[in-house]
């Protein structure tokens, strides 16, 4: 057997290192600044919540450590206790920083989990509307449009209204509310890579078609999802709070931020700012960092926009 | 280790190894509920169909090469796809070695679609981007079970040095190559299924001129040692001239003259034929003016009655307005598809 020799020029001018996709991606991601500071902001609060039960001098959802004697003091107030409430207390008597660390534990595992499952609902409608194609394309892409034309805040409402209170309800509410927006994404992503040349290379070389689309294309529309997926998440994590400022969201037993913004809301011309306003900041820089994020993620992986 | 079935350089010139019969492929646009409302409106619209190919026959024989000749647009590239087996065709039969594809199945079938591989023009689209070079020519080995996964780096590494790469370079990704070495891992992806016939399109037409050259040596190497068959789809005559045994040029979904190399070259017979080898460049008509032929290729969403060339046709009589000539054999045995040819006209 004889070989063709290996053309030494070909291969002389290659970087030395292999570099997947997935290290590109990360160079590129870092030489932004304010994306690298809202990265480590988010992931800041993330540990904040995570740590809350070992961090905080109150636990809120155990009325036995809340006391009425502590409502409404000011920041930096002693409590009943004797620990240091540094951002003031609520009408019930709860410590706002613990409250705001326990309160970000729910809206970021609502936040997370309505996005992932809506997510994996959303992706493999939209992957059988793409691969499908024809009238099962055509009712798919209808029931889509029409969920995307009424606003994701009014779909979340009519289900709480309906399914009741609980963080499983609204999960379950967002995720019906926000699984078009995936679908329509990675239908679009997928018919785009459809038509390209290495499926029909992978068609030639008889590769199975459920291969194809899982191995082959799935893959290939993960760029545009992540980003999608990121800016979804911090909606969701608003749209919880709405929902739980409305009174619709959940119970004032398991303050969530919204709840907490609502409960001082009506201390706020009173002066007893504290009670709306920190929770509200935690919220702003939870959702403005995932959002700076997202933004920047899109500049990334959007090959159109590259230098 | 890499072998073929048929022993290298061995040709045989006589049984045909791929033939389709009466090959037809249209592409129709269909009209969504907005459009069938705005139809019946009164709008002007209507469904579309493209005859991007039209009741072609073409036979390859075991071991040659096929030039396919065409302007773009002529539908050559659907052509390709069809043999391919990456587009049904909307009618006509294909056969391998003999046996209608279309009536395989199992084993037989899937032996079918692996001997027929396809080298893309796109060096960039054509790989994924998302996999390592190990995994894009290993994938349809493993996975049809031609090789055992034991086995499988080995035979990656043996494929990537037949066709010219280093493989220690088969854990990169398709990025960190030259649009030569893409079009290589190409080769070497189609290579890996052991395939008898390769189907080129435009397989070198994205690569810079002293690439082009490697690529059809290591096409015309791989020929003798692997004893393929070859249909090279390009609009590049002066390539089509070099490499190929014989040569179909096609206008506008069909083929209108098939000859040998020699015959095409030195005597063309249908106008179109005349037409584009008079306005290919070559080194010892520099100083002539060019004269592009007249006209535009016609939409082939409405192509013209009888032969569609006569739009453009210099020699075009009444009858090749109303008459759509067949390809068969005309003067001395040539085979065009041309009144004039036939002697058909008055």
């Amino acid at each position: 057997m004889t070989d063709t020799a290996t053309d030494p020029a070909l291969s002389s001018s290659l970087p030395a290192k292999v570099e997947t996709p997935f290290q590109r991606f990360r160079a590129e991601f870092f030489e932004s600044r304010i994306a690298t500071g809202a990265l480590a902001v988010f992931l800041i609060i993330v540990l904040l919540a995570v740590l809350a039960p070992w961090i905080t001098p109150q636990n809120p959802y155990d009325l036995a450590q809340v006391s009425v004697m502590d409502g409404r003091l000011p920041p930096g107030s002693e409590s009943f206790d004797g620990y240091t409430m540094w951002l003031g207390s609520d009408g019930s008597g709860r410590d706002l920083y613990s409250a705001i660390l326990y309160g970000l534990r729910i809206s970021l595992t609502v936040g997370l989990a309505s996005g992932v499952i809506a997510l994996l609902i959303g992706m493999a409608i939209g992957l059988i509307a793409a691969y499908a194609g024809g009238r099962i394309e055509a009712i798919i892409m209808r029931i889509v449009d029409l969920q995307l034309s009424f606003p994701a805040s009014l779909v979340a409402l009519m289900m709480v209204a309906a399914l009741g209170k609980g963080v499983d309800k609204i999960i379950f509410a967002l995720v019906i509310a926000q699984w078009a927006y995936y679908a329509r994404t990675v239908r679009a992503t997928a018919m785009v890579e459809r038509g390209k040349e290495y499926v029909e290379a992978a068609q030639c070389l008889g590769i199975s078609r459920f291969r194809i689309v899982f191995r082959h294309i799935l893959p290939n529309c993960m760029a545009p999802l992540i980003v999608v997926g990121t800016v979804q998440t911090a909606s969701a994590i608003s749209l919880e709070a709405t929902l739980s400022f409305l009174g619709v969201g959940l119970p004032q037993t398991e303050p969530s931020i919204g709840v907490l913004i609502a409960n001082g809301f009506e201390y706020m011309l009173s002066g007893r700012y504290w009670i709306s306003v920190f929770p509200g900041l935690a919220l702003l820089l939870t959702v403005v960092s995932i959002n700076l994020v997202g933004d920047h993620l899109r500049d990334v992986l959007n090959p159109r926009l590259k230098k | 280790m890499f072998q073929s079935a048929a022993s290298g350089g061995e040709r045989d010139l006589t049984e045909p190894l791929v033939e389709i019969r009466g090959v037809s492929k249209r592409f129709t646009k269909r009209l969504d509920v907005a459009g069938k409302i705005a139809q019946r409106l009164g709008a002007n619209i209507r469904e579309e169909t493209v005859h991007a190919v039209d009741n072609v026959n073409l036979s390859i024989l075991k071991g040659e090469v096929l030039g396919l000749v065409g302007e773009s647009g002529c539908g050559k590239s659907t052509l390709g796809r069809v043999v391919a087996g990456i587009h049904a065709a909307s009618d006509g039969q294909m056969f391998y070695e003999g046996k209608d594809v279309a009536t395989l199945t199992g084993a037989d079938k899937r032996a079918a679609t692996l001997a027929i591989q396809m080298i893309f023009q796109d060096p960039f689209a054509s790989l994924n981007p998302r996999m390592r070079v190990e995994d894009i020519i290993g994938e349809a080995p493993r996975m049809q079970g031609i090789v055992s996964k034991a086995e499988i780096p080995q035979y990656v590494d043996d494929v990537m040095r037949k066709v010219g790469l280093d493989p220690s370079l088969k854990k990169r990704y398709a990025h960190q190559f030259s649009g030569g070495q893409r079009q290589r891992i190409g080769i070497a992806r189609a290579l890996a299924v052991k395939p008898k016939f390769l189907v080129c399109d435009e397989a070198i037409a994205a690569l810079d001129v002293s690439i082009q050259a490697q690529v059809i040596n290591l096409f015309m190497d791989l020929r003798e040692e692997l004893g393929l068959t070859y249909l090279f789809i390009s609009h590049d005559l002066s390539v089509v001239e070099h490499i190929a045994d014989r040569v179909a040029i096609m206008y506008l979904g069909r083929i209108v003259e098939s000859a040998t190399t020699e015959e095409i070259f030195s005597d063309p017979r249908h106008p179109y034929t005349k037409a584009l080898l008079a306005e290919a460049p070559r080194l010892d008509q520099r100083r002539r003016a060019f004269e592009p032929i007249t006209g535009e290729i016609p939409s082939p969403l409405d192509p013209p009655p009888g032969c569609t060339f006569h739009p453009r046709c210099p020699v075009a009589t009444a009858q090749c307005r109303s008459t759509v000539p067949d390809l068969k054999p005309g003067r001395g045995g040539r085979e065009t598809a041309c009144l004039l040819e036939h002697g058909e006209t008055v």
